[in-house]
């Protein structure tokens, strides 16, 4: 009886598994930002004028931008899980590689306002930086912070795309047999709403 | 490993050699390659503990210097939380026994079992390079309070993301089990015909994945405070030390729930075999160790009573925490009344079960004291804090784990231990901890502050029993170690039940098959611990 295969076994298929799974992750990436959050809340209490004076200097063109963006890479995203649900494999990876790019075209804008502060030594170790009161110093380390590690995110997001790309090109992926692109689908969308958060505690409140 | 008593169809057989070991996506494996390496490093904690006891045999310098002493304290620390007790029931037993008490053949992500096992080891490498790079382990403290830990020049920074690393290892682990247990309960098992150590499992498993980042997040703050020097906790720069406090102890309060709720799953599940009737008040037993996890979340202020709270907050916090003590107390009572009309048949692991209600006794209630405002101002950071809090996570966590290791290693190895042998190394390690540990309570009610190499004479008596009282645990460890050993090589063939329980790990052969069981697990209808079932 060596081989006896129980109907519970945790190796067969079960999509519902994987997709708590996900879900139980995405707890956590919640509660990791959440602790962020909250410094940002109680250091914004504690210095409102330093706060309100440092958020000034921020790109809201280049904000709004980049949530534009993120927020079409979603639907784009959900559209396309919604593709390969209806058998559309072809549409299923354009509107992937759609995703890729917006989150490429994030990541690049990102790149471009980061510069344009380290430019102006606005970095922790920086001489403009070292002159700044500290309640405006620790709005910019946590701007870095935080946007940084969302950054961190969008690449892990738009790696793990990627790869769902490569495994619906080995046919790995199919329409009777989508968890993964799914459960890429439920991750993009954290990294989404976690930018919701981030956008108007950084740049839109004065 | 073919010294197991390995039947043909025993796991052990299924594949041979190191490469089927470490890249193993069994349970039972993944579980036995935790047990190895998570008791060397208890063993490693343990020794770091002996020269800290032995550095305070005598006020004064004895054996080592102030700085070396704080380094000692913090690599005992650290060892013991977070390489140790946090994933020692969860990751061992938890790994091995959750899917066979719940009749399943495996987790419901096996590769991400072994992927935090995988985690676990690059964590404990991390931790083990503080020792070899730079200047020397931390000297901050397990706690690694700020802003001391963003200025000292030792190696904080990789000790932090070692506990960073090993948290990612717990909140896989923890994710896993909610899963196995929501989608592979054997088809008749329902919710409530669940073992309560299965239970336990699941409500500490939220508690890791719930509370874990948060400590995560706050600890690579710490790291980001050294390498970009911001002021984030440092008062001087305009950050806020009591923050870093508050973060720190929103995970490692429940944390502390993380290591007793296992350990307390174990006693349930001992004490109905040896009483020979069903455990009393299950549903109630249920229901206490999901009120501690919830209620767990809602106490870390209690740490910090005297570092700067409003009144309003530290008497919510101070009600909050004597509400824990309810819900263990009803598991208490019920452990008690279990034992009252059964049959009981004392063997080693109910030793321990004994050893553990009487020791977490003691730790609960000196608990309260600490939770108590009025007398907590007295008794912070002294050695009845240290007191305390050995006698609930080694005098508690540490006798049920082994315990279990005594009730299970039959099951695991398939061969029994000199039982007269394990006896007596129980009553070594039963009077060793309590010589060591009784005397930290006295002395900290007497005023001897905590993490120092040194004390005042008046100190010296209490230091000494205590000390002794380390060495009589060694030796009962060492006997302890000795007889599994020799029993793991040379021990009588076990047999499917040599205890007589009736939960389902015990319907199989020990060691288990490859897949647990040769026979579809039989359920009965009156719930997990039914002694009528033939």
């Amino acid at each position: 009886m060596q081989n006896m295969v129980l109907s519970n076994s945790g190796h067969l298929r079960d999509d519902v598994a994987a997709k708590m799974g996900m879900w139980l992750f995405l707890f956590t990436e919640l509660l990791l930002f959440g602790g962020l959050f909250l410094v940002y809340t109680i250091y914004r209490i504690l210095n409102p004028e330093a706060f309100l004076l440092a958020s000034l200097e921020l790109n809201v063109i280049m904000g709004t931008v980049n949530t534009i963006v993120l927020l079409t890479s979603s639907l784009t995203v959900a559209m396309s899980i919604t593709a390969m649900q209806k058998g559309n494999i072809r549409l299923s990876l354009i509107l992937l590689y759609l995703t890729i790019l917006a989150a490429v075209i994030f990541l690049v804008n990102k790149y471009f306002e980061w510069n344009a502060k380290i430019d102006h030594g606005v970095f922790p170790g920086m001489d403009h930086y070292n002159t700044l009161e500290p309640g405006e110093k620790l709005f910019f380390f946590l701007y870095y912070f935080m946007t940084g590690l969302h950054a961190l995110h969008v690449i892990i997001g738009a790696v793990f795309i990627g790869f769902v790309v490569a495994f619906i090109r080995k046919q790995k992926i199919t329409p009777g047999r989508y968890m993964l692109l799914e459960n890429s689908g439920l991750y993009w969308h954290l990294v989404d709403i976690i930018w919701i958060f981030l956008f108007p505690l950084f740049y839109l409140i004065h | 490993m073919s010294i197991a008593a390995s039947h043909p169809s025993s796991f052990y057989a299924d594949k041979r050699g190191i490469l089927s070991w470490i890249f193993s996506t069994d349970h039972k494996r993944i579980g036995l390659l935790y047990f190895y390496a998570i008791f060397a490093f208890f063993l490693v904690g343990v020794v770091l503990g002996l020269l800290m006891r032995l550095e305070l045999i005598a006020p004064g310098r004895t054996i080592m210097e102030p700085q070396i002493y704080n380094q000692v304290f913090t690599l005992h620390g650290v060892i013991m939380i977070f390489l140790f007790i946090i994933p020692v029931i969860p990751a061992i037993f938890g790994n091995f026994f959750l899917p066979i008490m719940i009749g399943t053949d495996d987790v419901a992500f096996p590769k991400i079992n072994l992927l935090s096992w995988w985690i676990y080891v690059i964590g404990a490498i991390f931790a083990l390079l503080t020792l070899v790079v730079g200047d020397g382990p931390a000297d901050t403290g397990w706690t690694f309070y700020a802003p001391y830990s963003v200025k000292t020049g030792t190696n904080v920074t990789l000790a932090v993301l070692a506990a960073f690393i090993l948290g990612f290892s717990s909140i896989l682990t923890g994710l896993n089990f909610i899963v196995t247990i929501h989608r592979l309960r054997a088809p008749e098992m329902s919710w409530f015909r669940m073992p309560l150590f299965a239970w336990a499992l699941y409500a500490t498993s939220w508690i890791q994945l719930l509370a874990t980042p948060i400590v995560g997040i706050t600890l690579l703050m710490i790291v980001a405070e050294r390498v970009f020097g911001i002021g984030l906790f440092d008062p001087a720069l305009g950050g806020d030390p009591i923050l870093y406090q508050h973060l720190f102890w929103i995970y490692s309060h429940p944390a502390v729930y993380i290591m007793v709720l296992p350990a307390m799953g174990i006693i349930s599940e001992m004490i109905p075999t040896f009483a020979k009737r069903t455990i009393f008040g299950y549903r109630a037993i249920v229901w206490s160790s999901l009120a501690i996890a919830f209620i767990g979340y809602f106490v870390w202020g209690h740490h910090m009573f005297t570092s700067g709270m409003s009144g309003p907050a530290r008497v919510v916090f101070s009600l909050l925490t004597f509400l824990v003590a309810v819900p263990s107390a009803i598991k208490v009572f019920n452990w008690v009344a279990t034992l009252y009309q059964g049959s009981i048949d004392v063997r080693t692991p109910l030793l321990y079960t004994m050893a553990f209600i009487f020791q977490f006794l003691i730790g609960g209630l000196t608990g309260l004291v600490n939770g108590a405002l009025a007398t907590d101002v007295h008794v912070h950071d002294t050695y009845f804090v240290v007191g305390h809090f050995h006698y609930v996570m080694f005098g508690g966590t540490a006798f049920a784990f082994f315990g279990a290791m005594h009730y299970w290693f039959p099951k695991m190895f398939g061969r029994m231990y000199n039982e007269r042998t394990a006896n007596t190394a129980f009553t070594l390690l039963f009077i060793g901890f309590n010589i060591l540990y009784f005397p930290m309570l006295v002395v900290g009610i007497m005023g001897m502050p905590r993490r120092y190499y040194d004390y005042l004479p008046e100190f010296h008596l209490p230091n000494v029993i205590s000390t002794i009282g380390s060495w009589i645990l060694a030796a009962g460890l060492i006997l302890m170690i000795a007889n599994l050993i020799v029993a793991r090589r040379k021990g009588a063939i076990a047999g499917r039940n040599p205890w007589g329980g009736v939960t389902l790990e015990w319907q199989t052969p020990s060691p288990p098959p490859q897949h647990n069981f040769d026979e579809t697990p039989r359920l009965s209808e009156k719930g997990p611990y039914d002694f009528d079932l033939k």
